[in-house]
């Protein structure tokens, strides 16, 4: 790690001011990523602008009853607040889901949406990477990428982002609020994280020096009803292989609205719009959960490996969505397929 | 002063439960491991790593890092004190890996090509990373694969009997199948650390090791040193596993305390641990079975591949397990080798039974399955009276009461053998056995014990407490041989200066310790019951097993155990959660339950991370780890593991002093495949590729069709 | 000129000042174990992969090695020599003790601070991710054996301990709430 000077920021305007006069520092918030990334030599800032301390930890209803969260709180905050846990619950599993009890006291709401991919080689800077070191060349496509993306990948990054906060917000059309030398600024999160192509190394839509200040979700009745599910190699304590953030509104047996986003298959959280859109006014069946998940899944192009993520997406779309109808539409349980029957072939 | 008569005599500190003797110390952070004990003056090294996997060094550009803050050194190839590998150590010949910087050559990805030597750790770190070395690289070749060009097999490591192939001609059901196992690593939470420096002539060196004779009888050898000048302490070990003998952190401590004339510590970070501190070759295992229609073996034929690295040959005995376990009219058993531009591998928990009992264990499940014949019943068929190979008695076999007392705990009387038909909501339940077996020996000791003038005793042997409790042990050992209360005995171990003792490992540590602090300490009692008083320096007697050990009769001599689990398996997200599992052990006397439960708990533990868990993932591109590091190379997390229970049937050894057989390495053995019957009980499909990931899940789905047919049968019917 | 690269500052840690200059790119862990001899705090990955190094920042579990000293100034640090009272363990410490919580030790101050860290989070009703509703009308969840395995997965044990850990866990929470029921009637008789 190389020396750099460290400045604790106590404002806004402060922090964006101090940044602006050292493009080369960084904002540090809680330093789960950074830090970490400054020990391997994958970031080597020449200083950190400290904004932890920036009066910008605050999470509140807002009147058209969104909810907006501010960029300094953490990650255990936000999973906390009755307000995420009774809006958008699959919010709060989904930050739940991530990292461990002390990274989440430690991280940020704005640090998770810039944290950088855990690509084996992104890490490693003794080996290749475009997204490290443009022009370097992508040693995962022809080696280890069993956790790389299926969606929206290109030949020169097929790395994925590792947030499943991010799943959650992606679902529910969160907006990043941000603050630069010029002023405010705003990013639908559809925009907020750049297509890879040929420039993997340039991750997000934010102006140079920007400092995000908080994520603002929409208010959506759908999301009351909303969960996340992540498949990891281990129970705990490890990132996503296959996510999936899903709220569903079912009406008369039809789907009256429904948010899907995934997890651990794209440069960015993956919003499914196409399966949303397939489901959209039609049966809430296993059958129409497939297929939605099966029309946005066309578009996957695995890898030998990695392949298999085709089917747990689609596998995780159709049990969590089968799941949700339960809940919202509790007749459907009496469906003698159901796979959470407790009557059916239960043992013990 | 006190006299040394009228002391009351206490017995029964063996075989009851007591708290760790240094727990105090371990709960509050007072005790102090290698890398936190203060020394004046000392300097921090920071080990630089080679790039390539192979090649030659062609320039270390070392003047620019000189140059940096708070820089004193750059030990290389061109600079280092030269060292000796010519010579026959505790454990044999050395792995020249552990001579660094003797000249220009590269033998793998991760090698140590220089260290950097400064005041701070920050200012080493740094200038460790801004050092440029130049290499002239080579073609490298690290794919391991099973019977690949260059496989060999080394002397000594096949054995067999009778005609396999024509006993499988006339079996009536024949198993065929291969497993393989992945690289993987020990991974104990404290990092390899070493102080080294000179005071008074003699090199003293504060480590993290598994036993501080070995330690300083490499280092001796390494630095041609008289054997009584070397001094290695390891009070405090965060783990071992087999990983902790003499490695480059040592070395280059002593190198660098050596130029600098100053006291230098060498931590090693996690990254550079997976290449430098050893780890389990990954195994490519053939096992045939032949049975007669009552499930008789006729044939019993194991092969196991390992790697080894292009310098040193570690032969990971994965093929050997069955020359204890079972019979039959034809038995062949056989390990290999093949050479590649990796690290040497090591010992790690069981080296060969633990993956070779996976491959063994599960096969024996299959034959189960393919006779229709329970798996526990299957094996009580097949049980040895004698050793099948060696034609030795057993010193003691109790299995068959570790299967009886385990099934009737377990309930696997009630078992439904028919694979995939249990369910409870997503996923699929199925249950699982496996047996155990694990050699039970002794290394020759020293000990002394110490009547004090205060009537309290000091046992004082170099013994290495690496988690297992051995510390408690030795002091409940030497309380009832004295016929005191633990509280009166006071065990000082993990110096070299205390004598030569055995190491931990290979599970010998309490028995090797254990006999020579009982000889001690009977020969004390005995001398004390004459009377007398203890005068201020105490009363001192020294043992030594060397002529007992040796003169223990020829045979075969094991730990045995039953493995239970049972699993859920949602072949739909390729998830697997152990529900519970259960072990049941002959594994000789034991000495304290607390720590022994422990101990045993934990090797299933490890069993279950192996199955589902562990493999170290090498880039044949570069030769090198991808995210070696513990987010990349997962073992279990607390979430992972439900409740396990281990628990033990009455096995003393009649040749041993105190009864000990040893129960470090056992937990391990037959849990991995007491998992992956399991998970075939559950969905139809075997798992014969470790880990047991959620990818390989989802693809293989369930034995009825894939898994995505599986989910839509789920949900739509 | 280029900013500074290292700050004096105070650290307030179990209670007690201690001002120290760092270089900044010195971790919170790095100051303990190598500036003030506070090793009880340990490092198994030094990439907050592990929780060996958790400790407690204004009462809340945290790990040090990613929390750069120089950015833990005015906050309260609290370590494992910090978590008993004088001689007298805390309950928790009690019970890693007592039911053989570790074996070789290493891990053990991290899944201690890590312990005082889920028991405080439970009281404050806050869900996990095994929690089945999170829903605030759902109310808290039970401290159940799998709501402490999760919760303490962020401290890993190589030596396989977790078994006897969540008892610990369980034991140490139950104390603590018995104590809290107690004072809570005592307080109560008072008022009557």
């Amino acid at each position: 790690m190389k020396e750099f000077g460290y400045q604790r920021a106590f404002d806004v305007p402060g922090a964006v001011a101090l940044l602006g006069a050292d493009p080369d520092a960084r904002y540090l918030g809680g330093g789960t990523n950074l830090v970490d990334l400054m020990k391997t030599g994958v970031e080597r800032p020449a200083g950190l602008i400290d904004v932890r301390e920036l009066p910008l930890n605050d999470i509140e209803v807002t009147e058209s009853g969104g909810i907006r969260i501010g960029a300094t709180v953490t990650n255990s905050d936000l999973a906390a607040h009755p307000e995420v846990r009774r809006r958008y619950p699959a919010l709060a599993q989904a930050v739940l889901a991530g990292a461990s009890g002390q990274l989440r006291n430690m991280a940020t709401v704005g640090g998770n949406l810039l944290q950088r991919t855990r690509c084996g080689y992104f890490a490693d800077v003794a080996k290749p990477c475009n997204k490290r070191s443009p022009g370097s060349g992508c040693p995962a496509i022809e080696g280890e990428h069993h956790n790389h993306a299926i969606l929206g990948a290109s030949a020169h990054c097929v790395a994925t982002h590792p947030s499943d906060m991010g799943v959650a917000l992606s679902a529910f059309d969160a907006v990043v609020s941000y603050e630069t030398a010029d002023g405010p600024g705003e990013l639908p999160i559809a925009d907020f994280y750049l297509p890879v192509g040929d420039t993997p190394h340039l991750e997000t839509a934010l102006p140079p020096g920007a400092l995000i200040t908080g994520v603002t979700l929409p208010p959506t009745p759908v999301a009351a009803v909303s969960r996340y599910r992540k498949v990891r190699e281990r129970a705990s304590y490890a990132f996503a292989i296959g996510s999936l953030a899903a709220a569903l509104d079912v009406r008369n047996g039809l789907v009256h609205d429904v948010r899907l986003a995934f997890g651990a298959v794209a440069s960015r959280p993956w919003r499914a719009r196409e399966a949303e859109a397939a489901l959209c006014g039609g049966p809430a069946t296993a059958e129409a959960f497939a297929a939605a998940a099966d029309a946005e899944l066309a578009a996957a192009e695995p890898l030998p490996d990695n392949a298999y993520k085709v089917t747990l997406i689609r596998n995780l779309v159709v049990s969590v969505l089968t799941e949700l109808t339960e809940s919202t539409e509790p007749s459907a349980s009496t469906d003698p397929t159901d796979p959470t029957d407790p009557s059916e072939g239960a043992t013990r | 002063m006190t006299t040394a008569t009228g002391t009351p005599a206490v017995t029964g500190a063996v075989g009851t439960a007591h708290t760790r003797v240094e727990g105090l110390a371990k709960v509050t952070g007072a005790a102090r491991y290698a890398g936190e004990i203060p020394f004046a003056e000392m300097a921090h090294g920071w080990l630089v790593l080679s790039t390539i996997a192979r090649g030659r060094i062609s320039a270390i550009e070392e003047d620019a890092v000189l140059a940096m803050p708070g820089v004193l050194k750059v030990l290389h190839h061109g600079n280092a004190p030269r060292v000796d590998t010519d010579y026959t150590g505790l454990l044999g010949r050395p792995d020249p890996t552990i001579a660094v910087f003797q000249n220009d050559r590269v033998p793998y990805l991760g090698w140590p090509v220089a260290l950097v030597v400064a005041e701070t750790s920050e200012q080493a770190r740094e200038a460790a990373e801004a050092l440029v070395v130049r290499y002239e690289e080579e073609p490298h070749d690290v794919v391991f694969a099973a019977g690949r060009p260059g496989t060999y097999t080394p002397d000594g490591s096949a054995a067999q009997k009778g005609d396999v192939e024509a006993e499988l001609a006339a079996s009536e059901f024949v198993v065929d199948a291969e497993y393989t196992t992945p690289e993987e690593h020990h991974t104990m939470l404290e990092p390899h650390a070493a102080m080294a420096r000179w005071e008074d002539g003699r090199l003293e060196v504060v480590d993290s090791n598994q036993s501080t004779m070995w330690v300083a009888g490499e280092l001796a050898n390494l630095f041609s040193l008289d054997p009584s000048s070397v001094r290695v302490r390891s009070e405090h070990v965060g783990g071992g596993f087999g990983s902790k003998g003499v490695r480059v952190h040592q070395v280059c401590a002593v190198m660098a305390t050596t130029a600098i004339h100053r006291p230098v510590r060498v931590v090693l970070t996690r990254r550079q641990m997976f290449s430098l501190t050893g780890y389990r070759s990954p195994t490519a295992q053939r096992v045939r079975l032949g049975a007669d229609p009552d499930g008789r073996l006729r044939a019993f034929a194991h092969e196991s591949q390992n790697l080894t690295s292009t310098v040193h040959e570690f032969v990971e005995p994965s093929a050997t397990v069955g020359r204890v376990m079972y019979d039959a009219d034809a038995h062949h058993t056989v390990n290999r080798v093949v050479r590649l531009d990796v690290p040497t591998p090591t010992f790690m928990r069981a080296p060969g039974e633990a993956p070779g009992s996976f491959a063994m264990e599960c096969a024996l499940d299959e034959l189960a399955e393919q006779a229709g014949i329970d798996p526990i019943a299957l094996r009580v068929r097949n049980e040895p009276d004698v050793g099948p190979l060696s034609g030795l008695p057993f010193s003691s076999r109790n299995v068959l009461s570790c299967f009886e007392e385990g099934a009737r705990r377990f309930g696997w009387a009630d078992r439904d053998p028919r694979p995939g038909v249990r369910r409870d909501g997503r996923w699929l339940l199925g249950t699982g056995m496996a047996a155990a077996a694990f050699p039970s020996n002794a290394l020759p000791s020293t000990a002394s014990v110490t009547a004090e003038a205060d009537g309290t005793f000091t046992v004082r042997i170099n013994a290495a407490d690496i988690g297992t409790g051995a510390r408690t042990a030795i002091t409940q050992i030497a309380a009832d041989a004295l016929r005191v209360s633990p509280g009166r005995v006071r065990t000082r171990i993990a110096d070299s200066d205390f004598g030569p003792a055995g190491i931990a490992g290979g599970s010998m540590g309490t028995r090797s310790w254990g006999w020579a602090v009982t000889v001690a300490a009977d020969e004390l009692r005995e001398r004390l019951a004459l009377g007398g008083t203890v005068p201020p320096e105490g009363i001192t007697v020294r043992s030594d097993t060397t002529e007992a050990v040796g003169a223990l009769a020829k045979k075969e001599r094991h730990s045995f155990g039953a493995q239970f689990a049972e699993v859920a398996v949602d072949v739909a997200t390729g998830e697997v959660r152990v529900r519970r599992m259960l072990g049941i052990f002959a594994a000789g006397r034991i000495i304290n339950p607390l720590t022994a439960r422990s101990q045993l708990v934990g090797g299933m533990i490890w069993g279950l991370s192996m199955a589902l868990h562990e493999e170290a993932v090498r880039d044949a591109a570069s030769g090198g780890h991808v995210s070696p590091d513990l987010a990349g190379y997962h073992f279990a997390a607390n979430a992972d593991v439900p409740v396990i229970e281990a628990d033990w049937v009455d096995d003393e050894d009649p040749d041993d002093p105190v009864g000990i057989k040893g129960v470090g390495e056992i937990g391990i053995v037959g849990a991995a495949a007491a998992i992956a019957n399991a998970v075939w009980h559950a969905t139809g499909v075997r798992h014969r590729h470790l880990p047991i990931r959620p990818d390989r899940v989802i693809v293989a789905g369930t034995g009825t069709g894939s898994a995505t047919d599986a989910v839509t049968s789920d949900v739509a019917g | 000129m280029p900013p500074s690269t290292s700050s004096a500052i105070t650290l307030n840690i179990n209670g007690e000042k201690y001002t120290l200059p760092v270089d900044h790119r010195t971790t919170l862990l790095d100051a303990l174990r190598e500036r003030l001899d506070l090793t009880g705090t340990k490092k198994g990955c030094d990439q907050g992969q592990c929780g060996a190094c958790t400790v407690l920042l204004d009462g809340r579990r945290a790990v040090s090695c990613l929390q750069l000293a120089v950015a833990a100034e005015g906050r309260e640090i609290t370590t494992i020599e910090g978590v008993a009272d004088g001689d007298e363990l805390h309950p928790v410490q009690q019970a890693f003790l007592d039911l053989d919580g570790y074996q070789c030790g290493y891990c053990t101050p991290g899944q201690i601070c890590s312990a005082l860290g889920v028991i405080q989070e439970h009281a404050a009703g806050w869900p996990s991710a095994v929690t089945d509703d999170v829903r605030p009308e759902a109310g808290p969840p039970p401290l159940t054996a799998d709501e402490i395995r999760e919760r303490m997965s962020g401290n890993l044990c190589r030596c396989g301990a977790y078994v006897s850990i969540v008892q610990a866990v369980a034991r140490a929470a139950e104390a603590e709430a018995e104590t809290a029921a107690d004072d809570a009637r005592t307080g109560t008789e008072a008022a009557i």
